[in-house]
């Protein structure tokens, strides 16, 4: 049987989509929606015709950073971005602990729960510059705005990546040491916080890096930092300026990625 | 000879002392810090503070209900940039992934380069590619969708590119075996095993570029940021509160597909 088949028989992959039917139908509908969308979008070629050779200085510029005519102010800026992102993210490291333990399922009272959930979703919702959008109306410009705004974003992503970690915590460890009749602080420090702790830094590196990546937007709307700087060096199509700034933040990203995965491999 | 007043700890005394010297540190430079923001704050703004945004709140209500009817074409604009941004992402990411990988990267330079490539869309944020595309091409849609997709190649790259140096040596050798040229290799032995994890990152991808992409519209590369832009600088609070709640339900929505997504796929 094999054999006569095997000739024009031919193996093929199997497909993503098992009915034929509904297959068709899903591809058509994507085509469509690209289509639609294509077409939506209103391309305007010679706008963007003069736009290129407008650029072409600004490109050249681009490939000549330049960190001395505004070195003054760059240094300046990024000190700033860097005190900020410290700053905010010691404060939502603290504020996020009671946020996630209410917002853990096996720990929280249903009330508390759905408040701390709330919370989370909101501060997860909005991006860093829509935040800062906010506080810089109630507070005005500086870098108070961009430290809360940090912050704020700070509590929803610690809050409800720590909470999934306290759902996952091993209960058999908690009994063995509540049954050494151990008090409330003796159960968190040897039962429940050696569970979350190192996860838990690992969080915080990483958000701290996070938080110097938005720093640099939220500059942008006047909330501090060296967004600030480099808004600046756009609005005066100071591109070289603009490069050195920007070839800055890659350095500093980078230096803070080993870093941050020092750290994660002397918690391993 | 076990003694009766010995006493169990966690830590020995060395590394109390290191430790007591670690969190020292770090309140210092908390402390250092937290004056350099305080010498540059307007402190009678920031007790001012609550008060000013109790008044906005106020402010805010009633909500302009009508204005709705003026955000659905931003709201569709903003799902267009977030979607073909994730898309040619993905797309390009595919070959960088590919550059970048130890084991199929044709060459060690060519590997560095996809590395920098990278570093450089992961570090600066998809509005500041916007800034610089709306001067080149102006503003519009299309900027706001290369934004979005430089700053996403980056992610969604490092996360494929990882994945691709896990992956099970012994298929690809068994595919190999069979006289398979080196793109059929690749097809039939490299793809299949990454393909999950990397659907899954397209996806969660392309939820956070529905956040990012609210955002680039502040400075003119489209969707529903520049109505927000025309919203607070026109003090127009009752239509701000109608755009704040269009989008926290766009991104609950966009949360809510793409796990349902992900939770068929993989």
């Amino acid at each position: 049987m094999l054999t006569e088949r095997s000739e024009n028989y031919s193996w093929q992959r199997p497909h993503l989509i098992k009915s034929k039917n509904k297959r068709i139908i899903i591809y058509f509908l994507v085509l469509a929606y690209l289509i639609f969308t294509f077409i939506s979008l209103e391309i305007d070629p010679q706008r963007i015709l003069l736009g290129l050779s407008r650029s072409q200085k600004y490109f050249a510029d681009f490939f000549r950073p330049d960190f001395i005519s505004r070195g003054e102010s760059i240094m300046d800026g990024i000190i700033e971005s860097l005190t900020m992102t410290y700053v905010a993210t010691i404060f939502g490291i603290i504020i996020s602990i009671p946020f996630a333990f209410g917002a853990a399922e096996n720990i929280s009272p249903k009330p508390i729960y759905f408040l701390s959930r709330a919370v989370i979703v909101i501060s997860r919702s909005f991006q860093e510059v829509v935040i800062a959008i906010f506080f810089v109306v109630v507070i005005g410009f500086g870098p108070m705005a961009g430290v809360l705004t940090l912050t704020f974003s700070s509590i929803g992503f610690l809050a409800k990546l720590l909470a999934e970690e306290i759902e996952d915590i091993d209960w058999s460890q908690v009994e063995a040491v509540k049954a050494t009749g151990a008090s409330w602080p003796q159960l968190m420090t040897y039962a429940i916080l050696p569970q979350i702790l190192p996860r838990f830094i690992g969080l915080a590196v990483y958000r701290l890096d996070i938080n110097f990546r938005a720093s640099a937007v939220i500059g942008v709307v006047g909330a501090g930092g060296i967004g600030t700087t480099l808004n600046a060096a756009f609005d005066r199509y100071e591109f070289d300026s603009a490069s050195a700034i920007l070839i800055v933040m890659i350095a500093i990203v980078l230096l803070g990625e080993l870093f941050s995965s020092f750290i994660r491999k002397k918690l391993k | 000879m076990p003694k009766n007043d010995y006493n169990w700890q966690l830590k020995g005394r060395v590394r109390i002392l290191r430790e007591i010297l670690f969190w020292a540190a770090g309140i210092w430079l908390f402390i250092y810090c937290w004056n350099i923001i305080s010498a540059r704050t307007m402190w009678p703004f920031v007790y001012d503070g609550a008060e000013q945004a109790s008044k906005l709140l106020m402010r805010m209500f009633p909500p302009n209900w009508p204005y709705f009817l003026n955000l659905i074409r931003p709201i569709w604009d903003t799902i267009t940039i977030a979607t073909l941004g994730t898309i040619a992402a993905i797309l390009l990411s595919l070959f960088v992934a590919f550059l970048a990988a130890e084991n199929t990267s044709p060459h060690p330079i060519l590997r560095q380069l996809a590395l920098l490539i990278i570093v450089t869309s992961r570090s600066v944020s998809s509005l500041i590619w916007a800034i610089i595309l709306v001067i080149i091409l102006g503003p519009g849609v299309l900027a706001g969708i290369i934004a979005i997709s430089l700053r996403s190649v980056g992610f969604v790259s490092k996360l494929l590119y990882e994945s691709i140096e896990e992956i099970d040596k012994e298929q690809v050798e068994a595919v190999e075996a069979t006289g398979a040229s080196k793109f059929s290799t690749l097809i039939y032995s490299v793809v299949p095993q990454v393909f999950p994890s990397f659907v899954g990152t397209a996806v969660y991808r392309w939820d956070i570029n529905i956040r990012e992409s609210t955002v680039v519209g502040l400075v003119g590369a489209g969707g529903i940021g520049l109505q927000l832009n025309e919203a607070i600088l026109g003090l127009k609070w009752p239509d701000a509160i109608i755009i704040f709640m269009m989008i926290l339900s766009l991104v609950l929505f966009s949360e809510l597909f793409s796990a349902k997504i992900r939770k068929i796929l993989i």
